[in-house]
């Protein structure tokens, strides 16, 4: 008879990443049918319920703890099941402690042994994350918090005293930084040059960067502010400091910005600060228009339009996508996006060429997922309804896997547009695991598959080799996200 | 052309990093001879978000 078992580790931390190989090894072992490993905070708790994982030992968990969660055919099953994780989990964390550096448990302890750190990267739980920023900040350190799910009273009182402190608070949900040429998290490996970047999303920032960096310019800093600091409420702090340090950083001679439309009492202000500078502004607010910008700055459409007028304007070859016939019939594209940003792109190009869009994400002019009908789909992953508990697609493309059959599989769909992003912090193979999925598919009379790879030869999976295998496996390559949206558009005959 | 004031740190001083989380990061900074402390973090005051909050503004 199938079996529950849940085994609670008590005050045993192991982050999301850690946590997800070993629900993988778990999953997949002799007679087990669903497997978890997850904190035992109370959201995790809900979601092993949700999934049939949760018994009683489980559910007294606190956060603090590490649960252990197994369903398998009979009691057996699991117990065995359990029994080779645990070893394997207590031999990584001898392994881990056998190590003679000490590491200090708190912030406080951390600066001290290390008066000249300067930074704070957090990427713990978001519940726990402001404590930690807050902690940070108040020894005068710049914080760029990774960490998301963070309320957005406690992103106010950090930024304010951050303010206060004259430090960077860069997030929460900060993905991307680039900082004295070192990529922070998800970043990727650029050029160095005179462009300086603040960016309220990280592939967004990504994505310049690196066409920025693969098209002959190159970066001075790039600062992430999280996706919510030109909203009204926060009033564009992080934002505002940003631009006051490129401003006054000799090394940087053009900014852009990056963001979706700040909130209607803020974009004056952001404007205004703008026009005080001396320097040229290059804007991509994804989704505005009739923006009235200072004489000093210029409007970008999408994250293409900014990168080539960063580099002067001059437009960057675009790869042709020919000899792909469309099947009969079949008039619809799905996007299945990794990078927010990159999804809202797509949105603004379809749109502009008089399609109908449906998103989880949507921009201004399309609709919602849940009332789609024949729209187009474009569809972020990393939206929190599917990463709750699960790291961020970036990470583990796996989120893509029933989506992409869903996509293949639905007689509507003639071309599926698929964002791989690369560079450090993300899946050491993307394109690899894509290619494995897809030779998993029944492809019969299948889409068109077009992707774009935004990243650069110097980062780690090498934005060349992901190409390669890409091609190999049939999907047609742009070279930017927003070639990929136009390939798409013509394929389907459409002229924008 | 570059010169040597173009080249100054942006934070005031040569990046130096305490992580808090993702033991990935602290790796990769340590790759780029970014100087990296990665803490022994667990969730404070026993798993409890709120305790948590309110210690931190304590300022311990």
């Amino acid at each position: 008879m199938e079996h529950t078992l849940n085994k609670v580790f008590q005050g045993f931390y192991k982050d999301s990443v850690a946590l997800m190989r070993l629900s993988r090894d778990l999953a997949a072992m002799d007679g087990v049918n669903e497997a978890a490993l997850m904190m035992g905070s109370p959201s995790n708790k809900q979601i092993l319920k949700d999934a049939g994982l949760l018994a009683d030992d489980g559910a007294t968990a606190e956060g603090g703890d590490l649960i252990l969660a197994v369903r398998a055919k009979d009691s057996d099953a699991a117990k065995k099941a359990a029994e080779v994780i645990e070893t394997q989990i207590m031999s990584q964390t001898r392994a881990a402690t056998g190590d003679t550096v000490w590491q200090p448990q708190t912030i406080r302890a951390a600066a001290k042994a290390n008066p000249d750190a300067n930074l704070a990267l957090i990427s713990v739980p978001g519940e726990f994350a402001a404590a930690e920023a807050r902690k940070a900040i108040s020894r005068g350190l710049n914080v760029m918090m990774f960490s998301d799910n963070v309320s957005i009273e406690d992103e106010i009182s950090l930024k304010v005293q951050a303010r206060e402190q004259g430090v960077l608070m860069m997030g929460p949900d900060c993905g991307t930084a680039i900082l004295d040429g070192v990529p922070l998290a998800f970043a990727n490996k650029v050029t160095t040059g005179d462009i300086g970047i603040v960016g309220a999303s990280g592939t967004g920032i990504q994505e310049v960067t690196t066409l920025i960096s693969n098209n002959g310019g190159g970066i001075s800093q790039a600062i992430g502010v999280g996706g919510r600091d030109l909203k009204d409420e926060i009033g564009g702090i992080s934002t505002l400091m940003a631009i006051d340090r490129l401003d006054a950083d000799p090394a940087t001679k053009h900014i852009v910005l990056i963001s979706k439309p700040p909130g209607k009492n803020v974009l004056p202000r952001i404007l205004e600060r703008v026009g005080q500078s001396a320097k040229p502004f290059t804007i991509c607010f994804i989704g505005a228009s009739d923006l009235e910008l200072p004489s000093n700055a210029t409007a970008a459409r999408t994250l293409k339009d900014a990168a080539q007028a960063a580099l002067g304007g001059d437009a960057f070859a675009e790869p042709a996508v020919s000899g792909v016939s469309v099947p009969k019939g079949r008039t619809g594209i799905r996007g299945l996006y990794s990078g927010g940003t990159l999804a809202a792109e797509t949105q603004l190009i379809l749109l502009d060429a008089g399609l109908k869009v449906a998103s989880n994400a949507a921009v201004p002019g399309a609709g919602s997922l849940s009332d789609a009908g024949d729209m187009h789909k474009i569809i972020d992953l990393g939206d929190d309804e599917y990463t709750q508990g699960r790291p961020h697609p970036m990470i583990d493309p796996e989120i893509r896997r029933d989506p992409l059959a869903a996509a293949l599989a639905d007689s509507t769909v003639d071309v599926v547009l698929i964002d791989i992003v690369i560079g450090y912090g993300a899946h050491p193979d993307p394109a690899g695991q894509l290619a494995e999925m897809l030779s998993t598919m029944q492809r019969a009379d299948n889409p068109t598959i077009i992707a774009s790879v935004t990243g650069t030869e110097q980062d780690p999976q090498i934005r060349s080799s992901q190409i390669q295998s890409l091609q190999a496996a049939g999907i047609l390559v742009a070279g930017s996200n927003a070639d990929a949206a136009m390939a798409a558009l013509k394929l389907l005959g459409i002229n924008s | 052309m570059a010169t040597d004031q173009d080249n100054l740190p942006f934070l005031g001083g040569k990046l130096s990093v305490i992580n808090v989380g993702l033991d990935k990061f602290a790796t990769e900074l340590a790759d780029h001879d970014v100087p990296v402390v990665h803490l022994d973090w667990k969730p404070p005051a026993g798993g409890d978000p709120e305790l948590a909050a309110l210690l931190s503004k304590m300022g311990t």
